[in-house]
């Protein structure tokens, strides 16, 4: 962020006088006067109301025993929906396939985006097609992403399994998406190719401020090319990574369209994310109180992650 | 130029190793069309081909006797129409709605730096990291009881609270490429700070207001989760909600309109994506470079 711009209440002259107690000066505890209250309210209030407001709400909501078909208000119930979370094994089950799926997806997500970025860095011809298409998967609503890949996973009509066996790779057609342990792979693989767009393009970001200077200098000095990559762009990559890393993590880890759309979780339970598990629970069940307590549960994971990533980040910002 | 040895002055073997160099990437670079292209391409081919062809038992990469067929079917199966102006109302509006509420707020918080700016932007960082059911339950329990469940004003409410944030980020790179001297004169020839903003700040800021605008319009065109939750029947139902139904009724004489469907569900953002997509890069470069 940047710490260039002035600010508007700075008064140059007048730096040694402590200023005295107006209304006004004490208004500006906050820094802004009636006019930028003003612009401001009309964002703020919405985000407070609307969003600020339901996620505390919904906090409260996590110890009560609010359900869909409800007519007198909810009880406060305390712990009540957490002991019962620790011993539902298929939460853990959930959990168990969204640390999986989260850790893969990113995983892999990081690998192949990095991959592309150098390769966009290149001057290769091409690269306008690989820049355009790697950015179409952001484009695409993730349901259509869902259902395009399941067409491509079909089982008799999809071009996966028709180009395995023309390869001689597959005897008889594979079912990816009911397949035990073919879902989660093949489900991970979609999640890849969705959020490889952001990924690549702030890693090309972070690319583009590594000093030419200091690559053609270590090539000069005879470095190879992983050399290079491991004393100059790595380096300098670093904190770019680590933010779109956590974020990364951070949004795979509660996505949900994706894997509704390909698979609703199936087989068994075997692709059953954390927020399919807290949505088939709120909304067809109607345990509206559980349901948000696994929310809570889900962002204890996040806050830990969050934690870790903002502590860095200001340590940057302090650079 | 570089300082680097040219090729003619390097020693064969490099410049061997050079050219293989070259050609992996290359190979690489191939790879990685592949994996980004045939989905894509397989979800076209599939929305042209003829029910005949789907069916049978080898699948051809390219449709023998491309039809619309599938097209038509998609128009008649389920109320594709009327979603696709469904959406079309709820992610123009919304779009509408929050940027014309972050271009004042997003103005302030770059000019008057304040707690209640970093609060903001804090809340846009967080605000992308909880997951949605801690927000949707109760949301969904306060639009009930506002008797906007199943409203297409109800989805759009919360589509500008869910776009908001994003807004507020891109335009507040846009806004602080605004050289503050221009505002500077406008101050000391006297106009006030809405005057300032919608006579000096406003025009210079209309490319990426326009940015902003198709951003948001495709981020809400595109959702699905609170779409699915709130939107009950299928008459109100976005087009992201009603893709889902062609999925339901399973069967391999469903592909075809499902693809035809589905593509077209993506036509308006791919459009979007197409005409903006230098800019939309750099304000993301920019924005991901600055934070």
């Amino acid at each position: 962020m940047s710490l260039t711009a002035p600010r508007a209440e700075a008064v140059p002259g007048d730096r040694g006088t402590p200023p005295p107690r107006t209304p006004a000066r004490r208004r500006q505890a906050l820094g802004l006067d009636h006019g930028a209250w003003f612009l401001l309210l009309p964002a703020l209030l919405p985000i407070l109301v609307l969003s600020v407001g339901p996620l505390l709400y919904g906090v409260a909501l996590a110890f009560t025993d609010e359900q869909a078909g409800r007519t007198e208000s909810a009880d406060f119930i305390g712990l009540l929906n957490f002991t019962d979370l620790r011993h539902d094994s298929l939460f853990w089950e959930s959990f168990r396939v969204g640390l999986v799926w989260a850790c893969s997806v990113t995983a892999l997500q990081f690998a192949l985006a990095l991959g592309l970025a150098l390769l966009l860095n290149q001057n290769l011809r091409f690269r306008w097609l690989a820049r355009t298409l790697a950015l179409v998967p952001w484009a695409m609503p993730e349901v259509v992403v869902g259902i395009m890949w399941r067409l491509v996973y079909h089982q008799d009509a999809g071009i996966l399994n028709r180009t395995l066996s023309q390869l001689g790779l597959i005897g008889e057609n594979v079912d990816w998406l009911t397949n035990l342990s073919l879902a989660l792979p093949a489900v991970v693989l979609v999640g890849v190719w969705a959020g490889m767009p952001q990924t690549t393009v702030v890693l090309l970001a972070g690319l583009q401020n590594v000093p030419h200077e200091l690559r053609e200098a270590a090539e000069v000095d005879g470095a190879g090319v992983w050399r290079r990559f491991t004393t100059v762009t790595w380096p300098a990559l670093r904190p770019v990574v680590l933010a779109i890393t956590a974020l990364n993590f951070i949004w795979n880890f509660n996505s949900f369209g994706l894997v509704y759309v390909l698979t609703q979780g199936g087989p068994g339970s075997e692709t059953r994310l954390p927020m399919l598990f807290a949505y088939e629970e709120a909304f067809k069940y109607g345990q509206f109180g559980y349901a948000a307590a696994m929310g809570l549960a889900m962002i204890a994971v996040v806050a830990v992650l969050l934690t870790v990533f903002l502590r860095n980040r200001l340590k940057e910002e302090e650079r | 130029m570089s300082a680097a040895p040219t090729p003619a002055k390097a020693p064969r073997a490099r410049r061997a190793r050079r050219a293989a160099g070259r050609a992996g990437q290359y190979v690489a670079l191939a790879c990685y069309l592949v994996f980004l292209a045939f989905p894509l391409v397989w979800l076209l081919s599939t929305s042209f081909k003829s029910p005949q062809e789907l069916a049978s038992i080898v699948p051809t990469w390219i449709p023998r006797e491309p039809s619309l067929e599938n097209y038509r079917l998609a128009f008649e199966a389920h109320p594709l129409a009327r979603s696709a102006l469904n959406s079309l109302l709820v992610a123009g509006s919304a779009a509408l709605i929050s940027v014309a509420v972050a271009v004042p707020a997003a103005y302030v918080m770059v000019r008057h730096r304040s707690p209640v700016s970093r609060a903001g932007t804090a809340w846009i960082l967080i605000s992308q990291m909880f997951p949605l059911v801690l927000i949707i339950i109760p949301l969904f329990l306060i639009l009930r009881n506002l008797q906007l469940i199943n409203s297409l004003p109800g989805l759009v409410l919360v589509y500008v609270v869910w776009n908001l944030p994003f807004s507020l980020w891109m335009l507040q790179g846009y806004v602080r490429a605004v050289p503050p001297t221009l505002e500077e004169a406008a101050a000391v020839d006297g106009a006030g700070r809405l005057r300032t903003l919608t006579g000096v700040v406003l025009p210079l800021l209309a490319p990426g207001l326009v940015a902003t605008l198709m951003f948001s319009f495709v981020t809400a065109w595109n959702e699905f989760f609170f779409a699915l939750v709130l939107l009950k029947s299928p008459e109100r139902q976005t087009m992201s909600v009603i893709l889902t139904h062609f999925v339901g009724a399973e069967g391999v004489a469903d592909l075809g309109p499902l693809a035809a469907a589905s593509f077209l569900a993506t036509l308006p953002s791919l459009l979007f994506f197409a005409l903006l997509q230098r800019r939309l890069v750099n304000g993301m470069l920019a924005g991901a470079v600055k934070g």
